[in-house]
Parts: structure tokens; C-alpha cells; sequence
């Protein structure tokens, strides 16, 4: 299964179905989670000229960049192979060398674009909720449910490493919704997600909320697709975290400053949050709220209808 | 850290090209924009490598600058971070260049 994030094989993810209480290990399900792409590759056995300064490369860093770059400059040579096949070359001193040119996170790139196929196809709305541990995910999500559902049905993944706690929380509010434990992984990857909605189900026009492991680092690397990345920050963290976790405020549409009903009580400079946010990402839409007391939640799920007005079938299931 | 995870990945990918040959050079581009730590993937990779095809093999990393171009003004900027100012003041910078995360080459015997 997913090795991404360390969680290899040992790392056993299994994804738990509220409703029936059943859980399944990801790895033994049956899926094949674990997809290679075979490139199968020849031996050309051919001359070619070896062009030694294609490199697109710059050599801005210290100097013991610059001297690795400078080696492999040596003999890193551009062929035009075939396109998308590795291009073997025989080398007269040792080796043969094998171009590869694979993007590592292609893998989970290509089952993200399934996922969006996938809620497309059902008309579902698919928003990706990320966040430090504590930050409030939950929270939000139970309250948006409660103050939604009788809009628009939503169903909800939750990913933690461990503990059906979340989905338990979840399911008491009567919403529908599957746990995926990551154990070890440390952020949900589009396989993860896509076995999670096959168990999960939910119908055409809903809103699917994906409750993303407690980390504000690895998953901005791993499109869910999902149709946003929601980032939610808490003035119970520092004011800081939009340049601390850069990548993720990057990777995100939205973000949500959550817990503003304790701003008396803790030392947090809301505007420089917010300068720092639009700093690494200045097409952030932001919203101020407090889960629990309820204030600034309008314009956030004013958001969420909008975001269901583009999908005019969905926004058809609203009043 | 799952840069221990993508060690994993470039371990297992590496060693399905390999097949039975024995890999002597693995090469990287890693973006500074990639939020992947070259020196975190340098640290992992001799221990990922033990007992596989790839093991003792020599890890070269080539870490692209982070580039970006204004949506402003059109400028090009230099990135060192994630983020960073156009001289003509605008955050609004698209990159296009450096968050490369990719195994370029491999060598074997």
C-alpha cells in the first residue's frame, strides 16, 4: 500500500464503515491499492552523441551543490527516446544508464484525476479539510453538518492514524461516514480516499467533507480530488503558522481562523495571520469563525452553497 | 517526514527497472519549492537501499532553484521559499521552476 509517507505494508490502513462496524485492512481488500506502472525498457544499441550542456539546471547554491551538480552535468546526457520509455543507453566505461524522468507523485496525481472524475460524475462537491492536530476540524464539521443537512446531504471521511473517535462523532450527529486509519501514515492519498467512497456511497448532488489526518505538511503534496483544500488555523496556534506551513496554505482555496471567541483570552495579531496568509497565497478566501459559539459561520457556508450553485444540480437539492 | 516514504517509493521504483541488475547511481531532481528535504532524502536512502538491487549505490541529487514568474508585472523572482515579493511589491507569483520531485537516472552493471 501507500509507501509515501513511511507507511509501508506494516503501516496496515484500514478503513472502518460506521454503519455496519465492519473494518478492512486497505492492503487486503481486494483493490490492488498498490498499482505499479510497469515502463518497460530496451536497449537501444545505437550511437549517439553525448551533449553535455543541456542542462536547464542552475548552479545558484552553495558549493557542494554546485560540485554534485557539476558531476552529474558530467555525465547526464539528453536523448530524445521514445516518448514516455525510459531510454537505455550502453555506456563504453560501466554502466548502462536508464533514463527515467518519472515524477514521484505521479501515482497519486493519476488517482486524484480518477476521484475527480468519479465526483463529477455523481455531481458531488468534494471539499479536502486540513489542519494541525486540534486546530478544530471536527468540530467545524459537526457543526456545518448540523446547520446544513437539511440543505444538502453530506457524507463525511475521516482520516486519522488511529481511534474511531472522530467518525464516532461524526456518526452521532446521524451523518454517514467511514474512518480511514492511516497508521502510520501521516496524510490521506487519493487510493486511501478512493476505497474509502466506495464503501461510503454517497448519492449524486451531495457534499462529500474529507477530514484529512492532523498535519499541516504532508498533505499538501497529495490531491485527494477533491474540488478545494480547506486549511483551518486556530488563534489557540501561533499567528504564524500561514509561513511556518507555507506549502499547505499554499496548496488551499480557503482558510478558516477558527476559535475567534477566544481571541480576549490569547495573544494572537489576527491581521498579521491573515497578512502572513495572503503573503503565500494571495487568492485565499478567509473566513473568521468560531465552531463553537456559532459567530462568522454564515459567510462560510455561504461559501459552501456557492460552491454548490456552480454544480446546478446540487444547488437544485438546496431550497 | 515523508520524505522516508518517498525514498521507499524511489527505492521500489528503481528496483523494478533495475530487475536483476545491480544499480550503481541514482539520480534526483529536487525542486526547493518541492517541500521535500534533499538532506532528509540522503539521510534515508542508504538505509531504504539495504538489501535491495540499490544498495551502495551512489545518490546524486540535483536541487533545482525555486523560480517564479509575476502575475503582476511579468517579473521573474527568485525564490529561496515557498513565497516571496516581486520587486514590483506583488505576492502573486506563479512558479515555473523548482518544485521538481522526480528520478531523472538510474545506472547499472
Amino acid at each position: 500500500m501507500c509507501e509515501t509517507c513511511g507507511c509501508s505494508d506494516d503501516a496496515k490502513t484500514t478503513i472502518t464503515d460506521l454503519k455496519t462496524g465492519q473494518t478492512v485492512a486497505l492492503s487486503a481488500a481486494g483493490q490492488g491499492s498498490h498499482h505499479h506502472d510497469h515502463d518497460h525498457h530496451h536497449d537501444h544499441d545505437h550511437d549517439h552523441d553525448h551533449h553535455h550542456d543541456h542542462h536547464h539546471h542552475s548552479h545558484g547554491g552553495d558549493d557542494a551543490t554546485r560540485g554534485r551538480a557539476g558531476e552529474v552535468g558530467a555525465d547526464v546526457h539528453t536523448h530524445n527516446g521514445q516518448a514516455g520509455k525510459p531510454d537505455v543507453h550502453r555506456h563504453a566505461s560501466d554502466g548502462r544508464v536508464i533514463r527515467l524522468e518519472q515524477d514521484l507523485l505521479a501515482r497519486n496525481n493519476r488517482l486524484a484525476e480518477r476521484n475527480r472524475g468519479w465526483f463529477a460524475g455523481r455531481n458531488v462537491l468534494a471539499l479536502n479539510l486540513v489542519s494541525s492536530p486540534g486546530a478544530g476540524k471536527t468540530t467545524l464539521l459537526e457543526r456545518t453538518i448540523r446547520d446544513l443537512r437539511d440543505e444538502i446531504p453530506i457524507y463525511v471521511v475521516e482520516g486519522d492514524q488511529a481511534t474511531l473517535n472522530d467518525a464516532e462523532r461524526i456518526k452521532a450527529t446521524g451523518t454517514r461516514v467511514v474512518q480511514i486509519n492511516t497508521g502510520t501514515g501521516c496524510h490521506l492519498e487519493a487510493d486511501m480516499v478512493a476505497h474509502g467512497l466506495q464503501r461510503l456511497d454517497p448519492p449524486i448532488n451531495s457534499l462529500v467533507m474529507i477530514e484529512n489526518v492532523g498535519n499541516l505538511v504532508c498533505p499538501a503534496l497529495f490531491d485527494l480530488g477533491e474540488h478545494a483544500k480547506v486549511v483551518i488555523a486556530s488563534v489557540t496556534d501561533g499567528d504564524d503558522k500561514p509561513i511556518k506551513y507555507p506549502h499547505m496554505f499554499r496548496a488551499s482555496q480557503v482558510m478558516i481562523l477558527n476559535k475567534i471567541d477566544l481571541l480576549p483570552h490569547v495573544q494572537f495579531d489576527v491581521d498579521r495571520c491573515l497578512d502572513y496568509a495572503r503573503q503565500v497565497n494571495p487568492h485565499l478566501t478567509v473566513f473568521q469563525l468560531s465552531a463553537t459559539t456559532g459567530e462568522g459561520l454564515a459567510p462560510w457556508y455561504e461559501w459552501v452553497r456557492r460552491q454548490g450553485l456552480q454544480r446546478p444540480q446540487l444547488a437544485a437539492s438546496a431550497p | 517526514m515523508h520524505e522516508l516514504g518517498i525514498t521507499l517509493d524511489i527505492i521500489d521504483i528503481v528496483s523494478r527497472h533495475a530487475g536483476d541488475a545491480k544499480v550503481n547511481r541514482v539520480v534526483l531532481e529536487i525542486g526547493k519549492l518541492s517541500a521535500v528535504l534533499p538532506d532528509a532524502v540522503r539521510f534515508c536512502f542508504e538505509s531504504c537501499a539495504e538489501g535491495t538491487v540499490v544498495e551502495g549505490a551512489e545518490l546524486e541529487i540535483i536541487e533545482t532553484p525555486g523560480l517564479a514568474c509575476c502575475r503582476v508585472c511579468g517579473g521573474d523572482v527568485v525564490l529561496e521559499r515557498p513565497f516571496g515579493r516581486c520587486g514590483c511589491g506583488s505576492t502573486d507569483l506563479e512558479w515555473c521552476g523548482g518544485d521538481e520531485l522526480r528520478i531523472r537516472e538510474m545506472e547499472v552493471v
